[in-house]
């Protein structure tokens, strides 16, 4: 069962994250991987949308972006941001709060 | 443009990119090199945001090319506003497209970082503003900023600097980088961002010297090109921004004319064979009382009666002192500065800071054009500037003066009322062509004013003392003093008073 922070831990009407990335660096590649591990440790809970800032760089201007990857929660205000590839997954959904599901680590 | 261009060798003339701060221009052969990067490195309040949009506010309003400015610190709202005050129209250039920001100021987002990174975001951003608004120009202020952002990551950030400043490069941008610095006189900048990212290094100073800022700019270093060394004075100036004062060692390139223009005492003409030279500097020196503002006034009067305009800077009596003077000498100021001959600006020397002083002294000859200028007295100047300040005031003042080919006299006033030496005047006399000194003169039975030419360059000259009387139609010179006194020490047979 989860006791997840957020107040709606299933994801159903949560805007996704977003994973700003540019382009395919091995940094790019890693977040990529990551992300699908994330996806899975919330079992579906949780979405993260990718934007490859090279084919729009509007959005990296709007959102303001200046490190890659940044993992990105702009549906709240201030947004709550990991810059970095995401390397362990408990710290990043701790600090998105999010709970994993799964048990592996 | 993906291509590697790889950076010429030395060549002799490249391309310069003007800053819009005229002096400067003159310091690096006629401005930055293009395609190139220049740090500008300064303490906080040393004038780098104002120089760097001043640099981009010259490519949009003067040569058609548009500038990106990334921004590190400041919002581009608060840029907008507080550079409006030097007359440059932000938000209409951004709504031109002339002008396009990178807004990297530090946003409120919570943020971590974990793991690797890179600056990609940043550079993705920058390319994209500089491509859509085809600049050819572009700041990035500052980049200690960007540093302190990523504090526990230095050796990336220094990384990644160099790709974006590589990549601005293969864009053909010319570059204009601001840093941080911890002192006046220190290491360059904070992380020594210059040793490895500039072809140009540039320092602002605003340093403290007796009491008084003392802004200047220096080029350190210009990689491929010549430029002039030492530190220029600037002041930052409403509607106009960064403007810096030229130092005459820059050119001592002055014609020197022969021609003869009349000091306004047909007596005086005779001692210096002639008159003054017409691009030529001449001091008065002498205690208070001795007829300086007299010879101010008759060498005023007699430019205005050859048809001349002159000029007259006082800065220890007002207008109406002036003019008074003047009527009780036979001088008509009034009527002279109602026929557009004469220009009388009195003000207090305090009013406002030496290279201000010097730069409303360039904008009243560039605006009324006079053939004289006398400036009454330089002593009052000196009291409010360091010294360094006030020798780069004179050295720019007096080539100005013969640049523009005006006869100009100026007056400094000895502290003691024999004679005796002023500070000012070891300055002013190495940099002026001609020295008359002004002496009370004590003899046996009364005191007398006395006058000598002590030096005129380039001419012969009456090398007696004269004494002189006033009345009311001016100076007369009398008969030579005889047994006068040691002039510079004081009262004669009296070595003691030196």
């Amino acid at each position: 069962m989860s006791t997840a922070l957020r107040s709606d831990p299933n994801g159903s009407g949560h805007p996704p994250l977003r994973l700003y990335i540019a382009g395919e660096t091995p940094g790019a590649r890693r977040a990529l991987a990551n992300r699908l591990r994330l996806i899975k440790a919330l079992e579906g809970a949780l979405q993260i949308e990718v934007i490859d800032i090279l084919a729009r760089p509007e959005d990296a201007e709007q959102a303001g972006i200046v490190a890659t990857p940044t993992l990105s929660d702009d549906s709240i205000d201030p947004p709550r941001r990991l810059i970095g590839d995401i390397g362990n997954l408990t710290e990043v959904l701790a600090y998105f709060g999010y709970d994993r599901k799964d048990s592996a680590r | 443009m993906t291509a590697a261009t790889t950076e010429p060798p030395a060549d002799p003339i490249l391309e310069r990119v003007k800053t819009g701060v005229e002096a400067f221009d003159d310091l690096v052969m006629g401005g930055l090199p293009r395609g190139r990067t220049t740090i500008v490195g300064g303490t906080p309040g040393s004038g780098k945001t104002v120089f760097a949009t001043q640099f981009l506010a010259h490519g949009i309003t003067e040569r058609d090319e548009p500038g990106v400015f990334v921004t590190f610190e400041e919002s581009p709202e608060e840029i907008e506003v507080n550079m409006a005050s030097f007359g440059w129209d932000i938000r209409r250039w951004r709504g031109m497209s002339k002008l396009v920001f990178v807004d990297a100021s530090p946003s409120d987002s919570d943020e971590i970082v974990v793991g690797d990174f890179d600056l990609a975001g940043l550079l993705t951003r920058i390319l994209h503003a500089t491509r859509s608004a085809k600049a050819k120009r572009i700041v990035l202020d500052s980049i200690t900023q960007l540093f302190d952002h990523f504090i526990a990551d230095q050796a990336l950030v220094r990384r990644e600097l160099l790709r974006i400043a590589a990549a601005l490069k293969r864009e053909g941008l010319t570059v204009l980088m601001t840093a941080e610095r911890n002192s006046e006189y220190g290491e360059i900048s904070r992380h020594r961002i210059e040793e490895f990212v500039a072809d140009n290094v540039v320092i602002l100073r605003n340093a403290l010297d007796r009491e008084r800022r003392r802004r200047t700019i220096e080029v350190l270093k210009m990689r491929g090109s010549r430029h002039v060394e030492g530190e220029v004075p600037f002041t930052l100036v409403s509607e106009q921004g960064m403007v810096a004062v030229p130092l005459s060692s820059l050119r001592l390139e002055q014609q020197s004319g022969t021609k003869r223009v009349t000091s306004g005492n047909p007596e005086l003409d005779a001692m210096t064979s002639g008159g003054f030279f017409r691009d030529s500097v001449t001091l008065v020196s002498g205690a208070t009382g001795t007829g300086k503002t007299l010879l101010a006034t008759h060498f005023l009067a007699g430019g205005v009666a050859a048809g001349e305009r002159a000029l007259l800077v006082g800065y220890e009596e007002s207008r109406g002192q002036l003019f008074r003077n003047a009527r009780s000498w036979g001088v008509d100021f009034g009527t002279m500065e109602r026929d557009g001959l004469l220009k009388v600006i009195c003000l207090y020397p305090e009013a406002q800071s030496l290279p201000d002083h010097l730069l409303m002294i360039r904008e009243l000859v560039a605006e009324f054009e006079p053939q004289r200028l006398a400036i009454d007295s330089l002593s009052a100047l000196e009291r409010i500037a360091p010294e360094t300040g006030f020798r780069e005031f004179l050295i720019s003042l007096t080539s100005f003066i013969k640049k523009r080919e005006i006869a100009g006299l100026c007056s400094a006033t000895d502290k003691s009322l024999i004679g005796g030496h002023s500070a000012s005047e070891q300055h002013i006399s190495t940099l002026t062509d001609s020295i008359i000194l002004l002496r009370y003169i004590q003899q046996v039975d009364a005191l007398h004013r006395g006058l000598m030419v002590l030096k005129m360059r380039g001419s012969d000259h009456d090398k007696q003392i004269r004494s002189f009387t006033i009345d009311g139609s001016g100076m007369h010179l009398g008969p030579p003093l005889r047994d006068a006194p040691d002039i510079f020490g004081g009262v004669a047979g009296d070595s003691s008073a030196r």
